[in-house]
C-alpha cells in the first residue's frame, strides 16, 4: 500500500476518534510548547543580560586593590591603598593588549542646586573613562586634560542628577551645582544609559576630574580602582596577564606572596551572571522534556489501546492482502500523526505563550530557531519510539485469530 | 464430461494439518485431496470440530498445511512465504466471513476498494470504478455511500461479497456467510450466491446447515479431519424461488 492512501487510513481512523486523538495530542502539546517556551524565556533573559553587560562597557577589566577576598582574610589599610598613580601610567605605556584605562575614585554624598538637592556618587576619572564605560556626552563638552591637570572644579552629570536638581528643565550646562561644600560648573550632560541589569540606575551619577575628587573630596593620593577596556574581547585574559605582571613588579611582590590586587572582567560577569540564567534554561527545558516524555508514553498506550480495539481490523486487512510490513506502517504512521500534529500545534503554542510573556509580563524572550526544530524533531522521533512497539505487535498478529478476535 | 474441459483453480492432495496442544497432537485435518475446478459452488459441511475452519484458512492461504501439496490457480502454495501469501490472498482469493468484518464508519465503497488498495498496480480511479461495478453486482448501487453502521446484516453481507469480488479472484470462499442471517435474508444472500455461480465463479461455502447444501453444485462433507462425502448436487433448487414461497415477513 502506498504512502498516500496509509496517510488517509491514518487520518481516518483519528478522525472516528477525534476526543481521544485531542487528549492524546495534548501531552505532546503541552511537552513542545512548554520547551519552546522555557527556552525562549531563558534565553530572552541571558541575552538581554548580555546586551546590558555589553552596554556597561567595553571589554573592561576592573583592578581594585587589595587580594582575592577569600577565607575572610582582614585587608590592612596598607592592601587597600595598593593602587597608585604610576601603575596606572605603566598600565597606560607598558601594556600592548590595553587600549583605554582610567582612575577611579568615588564619593557619595550630596549634590545640591539652590533648593534642589540628591543624594548621589561622583566619580573621579580621566577622559578614557568615558570610552570604557560607553558614556557620550548629550549637551555640552567633557572636562579637558588641563582640567585634569589643574583639578578643576568642573563635571559632567547624569540624566538622573539633572531631573532632580533641574526639575523645570533649564539648561544645566555652565551652571553651578555643589557636591557636599565644593562648588562644581557643569560642562556637559549624559547621555542616558538606563538601569543595568544589577539594577543600578547608571545616570545617577557625576563624572569630575579624578584629581579634583583626590585632592578636593577624598584627600588622598591612591586610586580606589583601575580601570581599562582590553583591545578586543579575545584579549581580555592577555591584558589581565600584562596588568598583573606590571602591579606585581611595581608593588615589588616576591614570587610567593599573594597579589595585593584583584582583577575581574566585564567577561568574567557576563559569564558569571549567564551562568545561572543558562542553569535555569537547561532545568526548565529538563522539565519541560520529561513532559515530551510522559506524551510520547500517552502515544504508547493509547496506540496499544488502538491495536487491541481494531484487531479485528488488523485480521480482516491481513486476510485480503495486507502484508505486515502495511500493518506496521498504517499504525507507525497514525502514531507520528498524532505526534506531528501535537508537535506543530505545540509549536505555535508554545511560539504564542512566548510572545504572551513577553506583551503581557514585559519578559525579554528569545525564540531560537534550532529550539522549535529541535523540540519537533524529537517530537517525531517520539511517535516512531512510542509507535513502533505497539505498530509491531499488530503486524505480528496471526490473521487467523485476529478475524475471529471478540 | 464437460466439466472434466474447465479449468482446475484448486487441487489438494494429502493435506494434513496438526495442531500441538501442550503434549497432544489434535490432527484436525487427516490427509483431504480434492480437486475444484472453475465454475463450481461447492458447500462444505460437517459438525463442529470437524476441520470446516481449519480447511478454509487453508485454502485461503492464511494457513500452511502440515504436509500436503495445495495448487491454487496452478501455483503450488506450499513453499511460498508470508507476503507472497498475502499477494496470493489480494489477487486469487475473495472472503466472506460470517460476522461481514466491514470496517467501522466507513462507506459501502471504501470497504469495498480496500481490497485494490493493497494492489500497487491498480489506481485511484480504476479502484473506484471497479467497487462500483462489484456493489452493482451485488444489487447496491443506490447505497455506494451509505456507512457499515447504517446498513442492514443483510446489506452488510452484500458489501461484504461485494469486496470479495472486486479484485475477480479466483474463487471466493465463504465461512458460514448466512450463520448470522434470518431466514429470509439468509435466502436473499443464496440468491446472489447462485447468480455469481451463474456467471461462472467458483464459490466454496462453508456451512453446517443441510440446508444450503441443495443450492450448490457439489456437496463435500467433513468428519474428524476425513472427507466422508464428496457428491456432485443433481437437483440444485433455486434459491429466488425458495425465497418468493417464504411467507412474507411484517413490515415495521
Ligand atoms: N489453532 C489451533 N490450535 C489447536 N487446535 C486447533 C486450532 N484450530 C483448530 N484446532 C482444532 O482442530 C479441530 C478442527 O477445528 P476447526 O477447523 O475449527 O473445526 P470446525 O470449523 O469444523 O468447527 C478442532 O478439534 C479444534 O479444536
Ligand atoms: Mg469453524
Amino acid at each position: 500500500m502506498n504512502f498516500a492512501n496509509l496517510f488517509k487510513i491514518a487520518v481516518k481512523a483519528l478522525s472516528n476518534n477525534k476526543l481521544r486523538g485531542f487528549l492524546t495530542m495534548l501531552g505532546i502539546i503541552i511537552g513542545v510548547a512548554s520547551v519552546i517556551t522555557m527556552l525562549a524565556i531563558g534565553q530572552g533573559s541571558k541575552r538581554s543580560i548580555q546586551a546590558e553587560i555589553s552596554e556597561m562597557g567595553s571589554n573592561m577589566i576592573m583592578i581594585h586593590p587589595g587580594g582575592d577576598r577569600r577565607g575572610g582574610v582582614q585587608l590592612s589599610a596598607d592592601d587597600m591603598e595598593s593602587l597608585k598613580l604610576e601603575d596606572l601610567e605603566d598600565i597606560q605605556t607598558k601594556t600592548r593588549y590595553v587600549t583605554y584605562v582610567s582612575p577611579s575614585v568615588n564619593s557619595a554624598g550630596q549634590a545640591v542646586n539652590g533648593a534642589n538637592n540628591t543624594p548621589t556618587t561622583v566619580y573621579g576619572v580621566n577622559l578614557d573613562y568615558l570610552e570604557i564605560r560607553r558614556y557620550r556626552v548629550d549637551d555640552g563638552d567633557t572636562f579637558t586634560e588641563q582640567d585634569i591637570k589643574t583639578a578643576a572644579k568642573v563635571c559632567l552629570v547624569g540624566k538622573t542628577v539633572v531631573d532632580e536638581l533641574f526639575p523645570d528643565g533649564e539648561n544645566p550646562v555652565g551652571r553651578v551645582i555643589r557636591f557636599g561644600t565644593i562648588p562644581f560648573r557643569i560642562v556637559g550632560v549624559l547621555e542616558s544609559k538606563g538601569y543595568n541589569s544589577m539594577g543600578m540606575d547608571q545616570d545617577d551619577l557625576i563624572i569630575a576630574p579624578y584629581t579634583t575628587v583626590q585632592k578636593r573630596i577624598l584627600a588622598i593620593t591612591h586610586l580606589q580602582e583601575i580601570i581599562c577596556s582590553a583591545l578586543t574581547e579575545a584579549y581580555t585574559d592577555q591584558a589581565i596577564d600584562e596588568i598583573s605582571e606590571i602591579l606585581r613588579e611595581n608593588h615589588r611582590l616576591k614570587p610567593s606572596d599573594e597579589d595585593d590586587f584583584s582583577i575581574r572582567s566585564q567577561q568574567e560577569m557576563a559569564s558569571m551572571l549567564t551562568s545561572t540564567t543558562d542553569m535555569m534554561t537547561v532545568l526548565l527545558a529538563a522539565v519541560a522534556g520529561i513532559s515530551l516524555l510522559v506524551g510520547g508514553i500517552g502515544i504508547m498506550n493509547i496506540m496499544y489501546v488502538s491495536v487491541t480495539e481494531r484487531t479485528r481490523e488488523i485480521g480482516l486487512r491481513m486476510s485480503i492482502g495486507a502484508k505486515g510490513i502495511d500493518t506496521l506502517a498504517q499504525f507507525l504512521i497514525e502514531s507520528i500523526l498524532i505526534s506531528v500534529t501535537g508537535g506543530l500545534i505545540g509549536v505555535i503554542v508554545g511560539v504564542g505563550a512566548a510572545i504572551a510573556v513577553n506583551l503581557l509580563a514585559a519578559f525579554p524572550i528569545y525564540i531560537q530557531p534550532w529550539s522549535v526544530f529541535l523540540s519537533f524533531a524529537v517530537c517525531t522521533l517520539t511517535g516512531v519510539f512510542f509507535g513502533w512497539y505497539p505498530a509491531q505487535k499488530a503486524a505480528m498478529l496471526d490473521p487467523i485469530e485476529a478475524i475471529r478476535y471478540e | 464430461m464437460e466439466e472434466m474441459e474447465k479449468k482446475e483453480v484448486i487441487r489438494l492432495e494429502n493435506i494434513r494439518r496438526n495442531f500441538q496442544v501442550g503434549d497432544e497432537t489434535v490432527h484436525a485435518l487427516r490427509g483431504i485431496s480434492f480437486t475444484i475446478r472453475e465454475g463450481e459452488f461447492v458447500t462444505i459441511m460437517g459438525t463442529s470440530g470437524s476441520g470446516k475452519s481449519t480447511l478454509l484458512n487453508t485454502l485461503g492461504c492464511l494457513d500452511t498445511p502440515t504436509s500436503g501439496e495445495y495448487y491454487l490457480d496452478g501455483v503450488s502454495v506450499r513453499t511460498m512465504d508470508k507476503n507472497q501469501r498475502a499477494t496470493l490472498r489480494n489477487r486469487k482469493i475473495g472472503f466472506v466471513f460470517q460476522n461481514y468484518n466491514l470496517l467501522p464508519k466507513t462507506t459501502a465503497i471504501e470497504n469495498v476498494e480496500l481490497p485494490l488498495m493493497y494492489n500497487p498496480q491498480c489506481k485511484a480511479a480504476e479502484r473506484r470504478q471497479r467497487a462500483i461495478a462489484a456493489l452493482e453486482a451485488v444489487g447496491l448501487g443506490d447505497r455506494l455511500m451509505h456507512k457499515s453502521n447504517q446498513m442492514s446484516g443483510g446489506q452488510m453481507q452484500r458489501v461484504a461479497i461485494a469486496r470479495a469480488l472486486v479484485n475477480n479472484p479466483a474463487v471466493i470462499l465463504a465461512d458460514e456467510a448466512t450463520g448470522n442471517l434470518d431466514t429470509r435474508t439468509s435466502f436473499e444472500v443464496l440468491v446472489l450466491f447462485q447468480q455469481l455461480h451463474a456467471e461462472g465463479r467458483t464459490i466454496i461455502f462453508v456451512t453446517h446447515n443441510p440446508e444450503i447444501a441443495q443450492y450448490s453444485s457439489r456437496n463435500i462433507t467433513l468428519r474428524d479431519g476425513h472427507i466422508t462425502g464428496d457428491t456432485p448436487n443433481e437437483h440444485i433448487l433455486n434459491a429466488a424461488e425458495a425465497l418468493a414461497r417464504l411467507p412474507r415477513q411484517e413490515d415495521y
